[in-house]
């Protein structure tokens, strides 16, 4: 099983850097994800990954094996491309053998292969059928049975579910992470959605413009984001701009706009700074009517939307910042538009960032 | 038509010139392909910016009326002044030879220009995917990138073939004694002997049936071609791979281009260069002995070609968008789109030959009506074929908003397809012009007028007593003429979109 290592990899096209001093190290066996919107060189990277981009600068390591002099063909990787990149002129058989065909394989060792891939991902009985016959999550199938029958142990995946229709994409994407772990593969997978990052991946990257923001478990992404960027983008947070008023050894308080304030327990900044806390919809607890305890926010529904599984408030605050809370739609009464509320503002859960230099809207745009 | 087959000499005559057109047309099309294909590679997949000077240069004897590539390539390769000088005497003889060089030179281009388009077309995914299961880039091209392409190097192959068959005026230039199915019609229409329209006839029909079998045949078997072989080396296909043997291929490449194409196809410039400056070239402005002719002819060839261009613009929109939109069933569309092809692959000699005859009956015809008609029929497969293709190309959505946002069918045509199609318009156009100012066979066929190119070619043939810079000047004021057309065309259609 392969490790895949990244030493200071950089690419830029014309004067656009895509790819900016990425380091990385993925492990023997592990589901990685590399997390971010469009445009922030995840593809790119995946591509130096397999060849088929040459990286301006740095080394890229397949099984300790400094493989940046090789071409795609000699990396012994199987990648899956987003919009399938099936051969149009040969059937479904003869995608999934090509590898082997072009390896020279003995026919029987080609024939197994084949066999066995297909019969993997279901679909021996079309193995005379065009790839234009089939729906797009056959062909993907397809795509990914083509990629792991020439024998490579690392896969690379281009999001690999983009262009197929919403329950496909949720059915696929386990089965994806089951055959990866089935064959004993690395596997690194480009996505910009985070819902199937979180639920396939054993760790994480996130990228922005060119660089690794951080990488790490789905838990510790989600619980403890180390950056403003990526407690938006996985899962959703409020933000609330603030400079510290005071600070002891075991909690602090941030002043808000409007003579607000709320208690964290963060103690790594210092009095007067100026920060921005974050805190996820679902843990702010809402009630009606309005009631002066510690760590309460005041304000007033100004919306409200069904989610199915969940309730999505927008609060108007005092301040007239807007918070969204997310409660369950079917074990909580619901609030009505216009109704006055206070909101339960959990110290022990909010994270307390640096104010970004650049400011807050520019740090969490996504392109 | 009793007398060609009582005439056992004529018979066999005729029957080696049709072998010699297929023959030659079959070897320059596979050629040409297998030259063209790696000069469209080099454009398209080469990051030097000396490319673009390559792409631009490859156009060169598309542009160049035929006649002027003949008399280009007869001087290069087998008048004392060209590159036979270097070996003393003439390196390529008119005959066999010089009309498969020639052929090759003009069919070049077409090719290029297909392939180009194909190749930029071309998801370079399929490829990638290749080569990531482990194909080295020789392997994935022929197991993968060849094959997609199948159907645009058989679309080449036909037009080169097309072109080859076609080609009267300059093949009449450089082929010394040899024959031709178009040269065979072209010296027996000349001569007039007692009888021979039977054997025009004769010939020009065979010559008609067997390009349509061609062209039917690759049709319907083309599809089912496979690349012949399956099997792969690994080993052998990475080291046919190198960058050594790539800039090998490449350096072959440009050879071929320079030598056989551009530098032959160029070199008419000296004579005529020499001509300017020896003042050859006042008698030719002043019109003084056989430049009067040289005069009217221009005027003639430039005013044909304009007439057929503009009644092709007007008749071939209608029929460009019933084939593109369907609008009459597939089934009607599909025959239209054949019937519009006829005529660019038979040779244009026996397509003048067979409305020369047709119109015979019609004593009211005028001779220049049916040189007109004669340019129609053969120009306006050029035309309706890139527009039908363009139209095709506009996302039929278009069409659906402007009708529900209020559009007559008319005005919808008026307002969003031809803006989107102009370009195409304007290219369809300039392949009708080019196409009738070059064309020499079926002006042979129906007339006795004089264009230039067949002016130029009775100048070559010494039925007008003429000299080699004459005869250069005379070419070079066509090059000249119809650079300074296209430029203007180019100009006049300028802009975004």
């Amino acid at each position: 099983m392969p490790e895949v290592r990244l030493v200071n990899v950089s690419k830029k096209f014309d004067k656009i850097v895509a790819v900016d001093n990425v380091s990385l190290q993925v492990h023997d066996g592990e589901y990685f994800s590399l997390l971010g919107p469009s445009g922030c060189g995840k593809t790119t990277l995946l591509r130096m990954i397999a060849g088929l981009v040459q990286p301006d600068e740095g080394e890229i390591y397949i099984e300790n094996r400094l493989v940046n002099p090789f071409p795609p063909e000699n990396r012994d990787i199987g990648f899956v491309f987003q919009q399938y990149a099936l051969f149009p002129h040969m059937n479904v058989w003869d995608n999934v053998t090509y590898g082997p065909r072009v390896k020279a394989w003995e026919d029987k060792e080609r024939e197994r292969i084949g066999r066995e891939m297909l019969e993997m991902v279901r679909l021996y009985e079309r193995l005379d059928s065009l790839p234009s016959e089939l729906s797009g999550g056959m062909m993907q199938r397809v795509g990914l049975a083509r990629a792991l029958a020439a024998g490579a142990k690392l896969l690379l995946l281009d999001e690999p579910l983009g262009a197929l229709d919403a329950k496909i994409r949720l059915e696929l994407r386990y089965e994806l992470r089951r055959f990866a772990k089935d064959l004993k593969l690395t596997a690194i997978h480009v996505t910009h959605d985070q819902g199937e990052a979180m639920v396939i991946s054993d760790r994480i990257a996130v990228m922005r413009k060119g660089k690794i923001l951080q990488v790490g478990t789905p838990q510790e992404l989600y619980m403890k984001p180390k950056h403003v960027f990526v407690a938006n983008f996985v899962g959703e947070s409020n933000f609330l701009e603030g400079h510290v008023l005071k600070v002891n050894k075991k909690e602090s308080f941030i002043g808000l706009r409007g003579g607000l304030s709320v208690r964290t327990l963060d103690t790594a900044h210092g009095k007067s700074e100026k920060v921005v806390v974050a805190i996820r919809p679902e843990l702010l607890i809402v009630k009606k009517g309005r009631e002066r305890k510690v760590d309460s926010l005041f304000g007033q529904v100004e919306r409200l939307r069904f989610e199915g599984a969940n309730i999505r408030y927008e609060i108007r605050l005092e301040n007239e910042e807007p918070i969204t809370v997310i409660r369950p739609a079917l074990t909580t009464k619901w609030l009505d538009v216009g109704e006055k509320v206070t909101i339960g503002f959990p110290a022990d859960k909010c994270l307390v960032f640096i104010y970004p230099e650049k400011g807050l809207r520019a740090e969490l745009a996504l392109e | 038509m009793g007398q060609i087959f009582g005439d056992p000499s004529l018979i066999s005559r005729a029957t080696a010139a049709i072998y010699a057109s297929f023959a030659i047309a079959i070897f320059v099309s596979i050629i040409d392909v297998v030259a063209g294909l790696p000069t469209a590679w080099l454009i398209t997949r080469s990051k030097s910016k000396w490319l673009s000077v390559l792409d631009t240069l490859a156009d060169m004897p598309f542009i160049v009326p035929t006649v002027t590539l003949g008399y280009s390539l007869l001087l290069f390769w087998s008048s004392p002044e060209g590159i036979s000088s270097l070996f003393g005497g003439s390196l390529v003889s008119p005959g066999w030879l010089l009309i498969v060089l020639l052929h090759f030179a003009f069919s070049y281009p077409v090719i290029v220009r297909v392939m180009v388009g194909a190749l930029l077309d071309y998801e370079r995914e399929y490829e990638e995917a290749a080569r990531t299961l482990g194909a080295a880039p020789l392997t994935a091209d022929r197991t993968v990138t060849f094959p997609i392409l199948k159907p645009s190097l058989i679309a080449s192959f036909m037009l080169a073939f097309a072109r080859s068959i076609s080609e009267t005026g300059a093949t009449i230039m450089v082929a010394g004694a040899f024959e031709n199915g178009p040269i065979f019609i072209s010296k027996l229409k000349t001569a007039e002997q007692p009888g021979y329209e039977g054997a025009l006839v004769f010939v020009s029909f065979i010559l008609i049936a067997i390009s349509c079998m061609i062209f039917a045949a690759v049709r319907l078997l083309g599809p089912r071609l496979k690349m012949p072989i399956r099997k792969v080396w690994p080993a052998t296909e990475r080291k046919l791979s190198s960058s050594g043997v790539t800039t090998l291929r490449n350096g072959a490449t440009l050879l071929v281009f320079l030598v056989l194409v551009l530098i032959p196809s160029l070199f008419v410039v000296l004579p005529a260069i020499y001509a300017i400056s020896n003042g050859t070239i006042n008698q030719a402005l002043m019109g003084v002995g056989i430049w009067q002719g040289y005069w009217q002819s221009l005027f003639l060839s430039y005013a044909l070609g304009a007439i057929v261009t503009l009644v092709n613009t007007m008749v071939g929109l209608p029929i460009a968008f019933l084939i593109a939109r369907r609008r009459m069933g597939a089934a009607f569309s599909a025959i239209l789109d054949v019937l519009v092809n006829v005529p660019m692959i038979v040779p244009s000699i026996a397509l003048g030959i067979s409305l020369s005859i047709f119109w015979k009956n019609f004593a009211f015809m005028p001779e220049i009506g049916l040189l007109i008609f004669a340019h129609l029929s053969i120009t306006y497969p050029y035309f309706v074929r890139s527009m039908a293709a363009a139209i095709e190309r506009v996302n039929i959505d278009f069409e659906n908003a402007a009708r529900t946002l209020g559009g007559r069918p008319f005005t919808v045509f008026r307002t969003i397809i031809l803006p989107l199609t102009k370009y195409s318009m304007i290219a369809g156009a300039i392949m009708v012009f080019t196409r009738s100012v070059s064309e020499t066979g079926a002006t042979l066929a129906v007339t006795k007028l004089k264009t230039a190119p067949v002016l130029l070619v009775e100048w070559v043939k010494g039925a007008v007593p003429a000299t080699s810079l004459e005869i250069g000047l005379g070419c070079g004021i066509l090059v000249v003429l119809s650079f300074i057309i296209l430029l203007i065309l180019r100009l006049v259609v300028r802009g975004r979109y």
